[in-house]
């Protein structure tokens, strides 16, 4: 195997991130574990795809910001949390495990060198499916 | 004078955090030389409105029901190292927080504390309910024809300054920011003016930080495997060694658990946050764009880069007014074809409250298969391959004017007990009274009159 090799992988490969919530607002955001993997995170975790992603959930417009002192973006979504935490009939009112729909739902061909070295999607034996 | 460190820890991150987690913050405190301070953010938005509602009925309550539990364990250690405390502990009622603490400082055989407390945040004595209840939400939402349980102002850490010019040991306001609990004592400390904006701002990301208590220093960051964390069952919560610049280090206790990381750091400032170059507050308009992390030592993350815009000319209030009930029901269903059984378990329900008139929006999740994420949407999971032989549990859920319908939910999937699908168990139900908020935005000079600091005297 070499590092220009591409693996089909979700974004919880290259990235961890954290939702809040604000209203009827979720703000998701999106960190590299390494340095490296930013430029590729911009250039494939566009606003439109993040859209894509929760538009059965009634998102509204995706606003994105790059913050690449902290290899880090800030998605923030509009309407996607049934009202927000005061209305919502989710049993997550806050809407904090959304975070995990942009780390596990989003699958893209990664070159395998952004994968950090210990990561268990490294190892051939790990399913991740 | 101006090369003094202030330390600050925060020893609670939400109403219902961790009672000891700021006992070995205070014995890290007692060892620094410097200004010290704990902190307890324990308000929420509903909290406040809940508090103000207790309020009304028994005038001697409507603060924290928890504060005992947080003070009793540190309070003699911070009396006996000049750890300041401050807190959001007071809710709807802080002169009744303050007695209560006299009270208990007398129980424990301490000497008196001097506590003082902020007014003012509350808009309900002194502005036109009628003018409140018009205003134009940012939400968009109309509270026309809506009983108003509370309203408060998010006073910043200006506010919390003068409350601290006082001399008192222990503060305890209402609403405020949260970042205003840390950014309060820098103010106060280190003089900082009204247009020193980056170190207004500097202070109130170091709040931020902290406000969540353990959610900087490794808490709700976990992902084994793939972000693992040492002794998450001991995670020690968050301390910042702030200077007069406004540069800061986050780090937390010696010899607790969780970590202070990078990455840490960025999921809890990314938290809550929308435009990074605009997050506001009533002191400033704080940008972290060009922030910078660096690594200072273990557990140690030192923060820098951050600048100030000039702060907001209205203040945000919170307006808290009833929101109707919520229903929840749940009923298990595992085995061979649980999938199927469970759904018509939901159907079942719909269909019968449909015939009762009940066109109410209700979800249905099934546990197992599709919930959260998911958004209840039983069409997501066709064509999905479920396990045929599983564990889903059906849970219907609706929020709705009257506790009467609620109710009714409830009861019709109580029934299936009985009338529903082979195998149904494990019924529970709740019907739960709603707080509904919104935000409104007004001018300062409505509400600048009326925030003052007052000292409450022991007996």
């Amino acid at each position: 195997m070499t590092n220009s090799e591409i693996m089909r992988l979700p974004l919880h490969a290259i990235a961890h991130g954290r939702a809040g919530d604000k209203g009827n607002v979720s703000n998701i955001s999106l960190i590299a574990y390494l340095p490296e993997a930013y430029d590729f995170i911009a250039s494939e975790v566009s606003e439109k795809k993040v859209e894509a992603l929760f538009a059965h959930l009634g998102a509204g417009a995706v606003k994105r910001y790059e913050l690449p002192n902290l290899q880090a973006f800030n998605f923030v979504i509009q309407d996607v949390l049934d009202g927000g935490v005061n209305a919502s009939r989710s049993l997550d009112r806050h809407g904090k495990t959304l975070s995990f729909i942009l780390l596990s739902k989003m699958i893209l061909d990664i070159p395998r060198n952004l994968v950090p070295e210990n990561s268990p999607y490294l190892n051939p034996d790990f399913n991740w499916q | 004078m101006m090369d003094k460190t202030v330390y600050i820890a925060n020893g609670a991150g939400f109403s219902g955090d961790r009672f000891d987690a700021a006992v070995p913050l205070v014995a890290r405190l007692a060892s620094c030389s410097g200004p010290r301070y704990l902190m307890f953010e324990v308000l929420a938005e509903r909290t406040i409105a809940i508090a103000q509602i207790a309020k009304e009925k028994d005038p001697a309550s409507g603060y924290s029901p928890y504060l005992e539990n947080y003070l009793r364990p540190i309070l003699a250690d911070a009396q006996k190292h000049q750890i300041k405390i401050i807190s959001n502990m007071g809710a709807a009622n802080p002169a009744a927080a303050a007695r209560h603490v006299h009270k208990l400082a007398k129980e424990m055989g301490l000497a008196p504390f001097k506590i003082a407390i902020l007014k003012g945040d509350d808009v309900t004595p002194y502005l036109d309910r009628q003018a409140i209840m018009e205003a134009k939400t940012m939400e968009g939402t109309s509270l026309a024809g809506r009983t108003l349980s509370a309203a408060n102002a998010y006073l910043g850490g200006d506010a919390v300054a003068e409350v601290l010019k006082t001399g008192a040991d222990i503060v305890l306001v209402g609403r405020t920011t949260d970042s205003a609990l840390v950014l309060g004592p820098l103010i106060h400390e280190f003089g900082w003016s009204e247009s020193e904006l980056d170190k207004l701002a500097a202070g109130t990301i170091c709040g931020h930080l902290l406000e969540c208590g353990a959610q900087v220093t490794g808490a709700y960051f976990a992902d084994p495997d793939f972000k693992d964390v040492p002794d998450l069952a001991e995670v020690g919560f968050p301390l910042a060694e702030v200077q007069s610049d406004g540069q800061f280090v986050i780090t937390k206790a010696e010899g607790t658990g969780g970590c202070v990381t990078k990455a840490t750091v960025t999921e809890q400032l990314l938290y809550e946050m929308h435009d990074p170059s605009c997050y506001l507050v009533p002191d400033v308009s704080a940008d972290v764009s060009a922030m910078r992390l660096s690594e200072d030592g273990p557990d140690r993350i030192a923060v820098s880069g951050i600048k100030g815009h000039k702060r907001p000319d209205k203040l945000k209030v919170t307006v808290c007014i009833d929101g109707g009930y919520m229903a929840e029901a749940e009923m298990s269903y595992a085995g061979l074809n649980a999938f199927k059984r469970a759904r018509l378990a939901g159907e079942v329900v719909l269909k019968r409250m449909r015939a009762k008139g009940h066109n109410g929006d209700i979800r249905m999740d099934i546990l197992g298969a599709y919930s959260v994420l998911d958004g209840g949407k039983a069409e997501r999971i066709e064509g999905k391959n479920l396990p045929f032989d599983s564990d889903y549990r059906v849970r219907l859920a609706l929020v709705c004017g009257d506790r009467q319908t609620a109710q009714l939910l409830c009861d019709e999937l109580g029934h299936l007990y009985c009338s529903g699908p082979a195998g149904g168990g494990g019924y529970r139900a709740s019907v739960t009274e709603q707080m509904a908020s919104a935000s409104i935005l007004l001018d300062r000079e409505l509400i600048a009159p009326h925030i003052q600091a007052e000292v409450i005297s022991h007996d």
